[in-house]
């Protein structure tokens, strides 16, 4: 038994490093030369995990000396995975620097220095007015606390330890260590549905899957950093709870689901398939005493401890998006009562009682239902909040809510992203769902229902197809644990006949051939596998006479799949080949794709590499040259970015929780330049960010965005009316553009002395036309800095002349013009 | 016609055989059921206190139901574990149970106390 074992565990040292060793230990093991006593045969697919075969045959002291190595090799594999999983995710460290990348985590890095500095009580109770000015932000009960307080505690942890390891470093090493622990993770739960090879099969795809690279690479100090950990951990003990039935790991699950509710919206995930995995149980009649075990503690427990993360607060118990769980909890709190009463009462008597429950509970559970969809029914969004509508419907938020329809990792997936993302993976998953019906248990049953809700959803947004990869990871796991127990298995098997036939006697060919395909007489679903003790190959009559009669009776069973070995060979070559491109394409996408920490540009061109800085030079340049106080307007991507470098107050950022006040910088951003200036002037702000790609085609830039600006500022004010700004549909900004365009803020903030770059051409190189208005002045705004590459520009409000010139209205006498209309700033310009 | 006193005569049958039955079960798993009734019938009075006054503080409101509630649950757990009956937990030495039923609790109540406000 504890020879497959290990073999098991060299398939898996194949996909990782050495391809070659599994042909040596499979053809160099001297326990394939010896005349074995221990050989397993198992019809391919059939799921007994690995871990209880094994349980070591008493007396033999090889067997356990097999076991230790075995689980030694384990351990060191484990470790290497977690090394693996963090080595890969360093190319940005190594190419650029340890920079935070992108938005979201400038805020999360914000966030977390101020916790360091300022402890854990302000941070709950934080305020923050330098952002969503003049609204401000509670940070205290609208951020997801998970990650920040990770990393401040690993931050404190390494100073009290005297490692002086600075905040930054923290933030960018925090997501490459939690990979590490998450392919633990999976492999803990992949070992619960099917056993240890499958488990570090599934643990090395994850650590390589390159849709969890992208969002976890050193760097992207973001939540799903720690929440994809959190997740699988969870689910691991949840599965755990439902195979062992123990209370205890029922705490440690409503422990972990609390940790996911604080680190990640994607909580909800959890809560509601857990409840449809119940149901599926139930539906199925595999309703056991452990399930209850399993559900019942976390609904309570879970509903409590998600409570008490300010961000949930009450919506955990009144918004949609828990009810599933409640529902459940009454559900099975009935079937458990069903079950007892079942138990303790005769069937006749069990006959009366469910007709009479049915008929009265019927009455009662109309009533109810009634009541729910009243109470449900009246409110708009039927108690769902806007995100998780646009996630169950996915025209939704093109339809109602612009923001969340703009947003590029809320678009659907292409077909090719599938591949990108999970690669080879994409056509192991069937194989793994069919190996996880060979015994349907409730733990495979879950694995399966995980992938199916995930894949939906990842075809709704391309974000959530990082919650796909472990999904498929796991089922990837166990297909190619399966198919490569069937190929060594037909190799063994293969070489034991050779052995065999070397034999002289031909009463034992007979009997070993007769008698060693026999062993498997495993009944598929129960865990403790009834496994006999194989024959010896020894002719001893006894045994024979033993076997015969079992090995009889599973002949006419089972007939173990036995591959030909030369095909079997084959396939084994191919399978490491497959396992080795899926390296190669995830080491490419970690390197190329998405290490780019997209605060620093590249480019080769012929003279080298190239860098591109502008961003952090505008915003030093403004935290060096403007008064603290300071307000900046800018298109929201790059609120967290400003607050974060510059330090400066702005009007939106990435939070985007006030559509309004986003539609009113769109708004500006789409007016000509006077009723730009009054709508900024009325918010205090003072500069104004815009980011240009025309000279060096950026393609991100404002100019590219700025659809979305009209789109949403006119979704709130009225007089902002996309077509005029389309010419035929389209969206242009050469000569043939609309006047609406032309006047436009965006279009002068972008463009402004732009043909002093190529001699008067005016060619934007992201738009590919030379554009339409070349010589204008700004009246309204100065410009005070435009970065090196001019990408991004910025602008000062030009102050309010002192006199006012020409037709003032109603003819009022100089006096009396020096006492305005109180409070309202007259505009000078009119 | 003739089917109400049969209905009738069922439901006596029934409350005879539910009673005979139950009476059978060992003394320790009553103490369970009972603690379980009061558990849940405390609920219940929170509840019936809630339409009368009021859901301010809506928080206390939810962890004063959500401990009886817990508590009813984990005892039910904590009865299927000891009951000699259930194949499935055999070899799960009641102490065992018990010390697990004592430490969700423990998590259980630290919780509340911290979201009774």
């Amino acid at each position: 038994m504890p020879r497959l074992y290990v073999l098991t565990q060299t398939h898996t040292l194949s996909l990782s490093t050495a391809k070659v060793f599994s042909f040596v230990n499979l053809i160099d093991s001297k326990s394939l030369t010896k005349p074995h006593t221990l050989q397993v045969f198992r019809p391919p697919l059939m799921a007994v995990p690995v871990d209880t075969i094994t349980k070591p045959t008493p007396a033999s002291s090889t067997s356990t000396l097999r076991f230790a190595f075995g689980n030694v090799l384990a351990f060191f594999i484990l470790l290497l995975i977690g090394v693996l999983a963090f080595s890969i995710r360093l190319f940005s460290v190594i190419k650029y620097e340890s920079v935070i990348h992108e938005f979201d985590p400038y805020f999360n890095y914000r966030v977390t220095q101020f916790l360091t500095k300022n402890g854990i009580y302000d941070f709950w109770n934080w305020f923050d007015d330098r952002t969503w000015y003049p609204l401000g932000r509670v940070i205290g009960g609208t951020v997801y606390p998970g990650l920040t307080l990770t990393a401040g505690t690993i931050w404190k942890v390494l100073q009290s330890l005297n490692i002086p390891l600075s905040v930054e470093t923290v933030c960018v090493f925090t997501a490459p260590v939690f990979s590490a622990f998450a392919a633990w993770a999976t492999y803990l739960l992949t070992k619960e549905v099917k056993g240890t090879g499958a488990g570090l099969t599934a643990a090395v795809l994850l650590a390589m899957v390159p849709s969890y690279i992208s969002r976890s690479v050193a760097g992207s100090y973001d939540n799903e950093a720690v929440a994809i950990f959190a997740l699988i951990f969870t689910f691991y003990l949840y599965i755990k709870t439902l195979n062992t039935g123990s209370l205890f790991y029922a705490t440690l699950n409503s422990i972990s689901y609390f940790y996911m509710v604080c680190s990640w919206g994607g909580y909800t995930f959890i809560i509601n398939l857990i409840p449809m995995h119940v149901l599926l149980c139930i539906v199925t009649g595999r309703y056991s005493s452990r399930l209850y075990i399993a559900y019942a503690p976390l609904v309570v427990l879970g509903t409590l401890l998600a409570a008490l993360v300010p961000v949930v607060g009450f919506n955990a118990v009144m918004t949609s998006e828990h009810f599933a769980s409640f529902l459940v909890f009454i559900v099975i709190h009935v079937v458990a009562l069903a079950y007892y009463i079942k138990g303790i009462l005769s069937p006749k008597m069990f006959k009366v009682a469910a007709t009479l429950v049915v008929s009265v509970g019927l009455v009662v559970c109309c009533a109810v239902v009634a009541v729910l969809v009243a109470v449900v029914a009246s409110s708009p969004t039927k108690g769902w909040s806007g995100r998780s509508l646009s996630l169950l419907d996915p025209t939704y938020a093109s339809k109602y809510i612009p923001i969340i329809a703009s947003v590029s990792e809320h678009q659907p997936p292409t077909w090719p992203s599938y591949f990108m993302d999970i690669n080879v993976l994409a056509f192991l998953v069937p194989a793994g769902i069919i190996a996880c019906f060979s015994p349907l248990s409730d733990a495979s049953a879950f694995v399966i229902l995980y992938l199916v809700m995930s894949v939906y959803f990842s075809g709704v947004m391309v974000r959530l197809m990082l919650v796909l990869a472990p999904a498929a990871c796991i089922m990837s796991g166990i297909a190619l644990s399966e198919a490569f127990d069937v190929f060594t298995r037909s190799i063994k098997f293969y070489i034991s006949s050779l052995s065999e036939s070397l034999q002289t006697d031909a009463g034992d060919i007979v009997s070993g051939n007769s008698a060693s395909p026999q062993n498997d007489a495993i009944k598929t679903d129960k865990r403790e596998d009834s496994l006999k003790e194989r024959p010896s190959r020894k002719n001893k009559k006894k045994d024979k006479e033993i076997v015969e009669k079992p090995s009889v009776k599973s002949k006419i069973e089972k007939r173990p799949l036995v591959l030909p070995v030369e095909a079997s060979f084959f396939a084994l070559f191919l399978t490491v080949l497959l396992g080795a491109f899926y390296v190669v394409h995830s080491v490419w996408a970690a390197a190329e794709a998405y290490s780019a920490p997209s605060i620093v540009l590249t480019s080769h061109s012929h003279d080298g590499l190239h860098v591109f800085d502008d961003f952090r030079e505008a915003y030093a340049w403004l935290s060096h040259n403007t008064e603290v106080d300071d307000k900046v307007a800018s298109w929201w991507d790059y609120g967290y970015q400003t607050t974060a470098m510059a330090n400066r107050t702005v009007i939106v950022d990435n939070n985007t929780w006030n559509n309004t006040h986003i539609a009113t910088v769109g708004t500006a951003m789409s007016s000509p330049e006077k009723a730009a200036w009054e709508i900024f002037n009325s918010l205090d702000v003072k500069y104004v960010l815009v980011v240009f790609g025309g000279l060096v085609g950026y393609p991100s830039d404002d100019i590219n965005k700025f659809l979305w600006m009209v789109r949403i500022g006119g979704g709130v004010f009225p007089h902002i009316k996309e077509p005029d700004y389309l010419r035929d549909g389209q969206y242009r900004i050469d000569s043939q553009a609309t006047p609406t365009m032309l006047n436009s803020l965006m279009y002068k903030l972008s463009y402004f002395r732009f043909v002093e770059t190529d001699g008067g051409k005016g060619y934007d190189r992201v738009r590919r036309t030379e554009i339409g208005k070349k010589y204008f002045k700004l009246t309204h705004f100065e410009e005070v800095f435009t970065t090196h590459h001019w990408m991004v520009r910025i602008y000062k409000l030009k102050p309010q002349k002192n006199r006012i010139r020409g037709k003032t209205k109603k003819s009022r006498s100089k006096s009396s013009s020096a006492t305005p209309t109180s409070g309202t700033k007259k505009n000078p310009w009119h | 016609m003739g089917k109400s006193p049969t209905t009738k005569d069922d439901a006596q049958a029934l409350f005879k055989s539910l009673r005979s039955a139950y009476s059978a079960t060992p003394t320790n798993l009553k103490i369970i059921d009972l603690y379980v009734v009061f558990a849940v019938s405390t609920a219940l009075v929170q509840v019936v206190y809630l339409a009368i006054v009021g859901s301010f503080p809506f928080n206390s409101f939810l962890s004063g139901v959500l401990s009886c509630v817990g508590t009813a649950v984990l005892a039910v757990c904590l009865r299927i574990q000891v009951n000699k009956e259930n194949k499935e937990f055999k070899d799960l030495p009641p102490e065992r149970a018990f010390a697990d039923f004592v430490l969700c609790n423990l998590v259980l109540h630290l919780v509340i106390m911290n979201f009774l406000g």
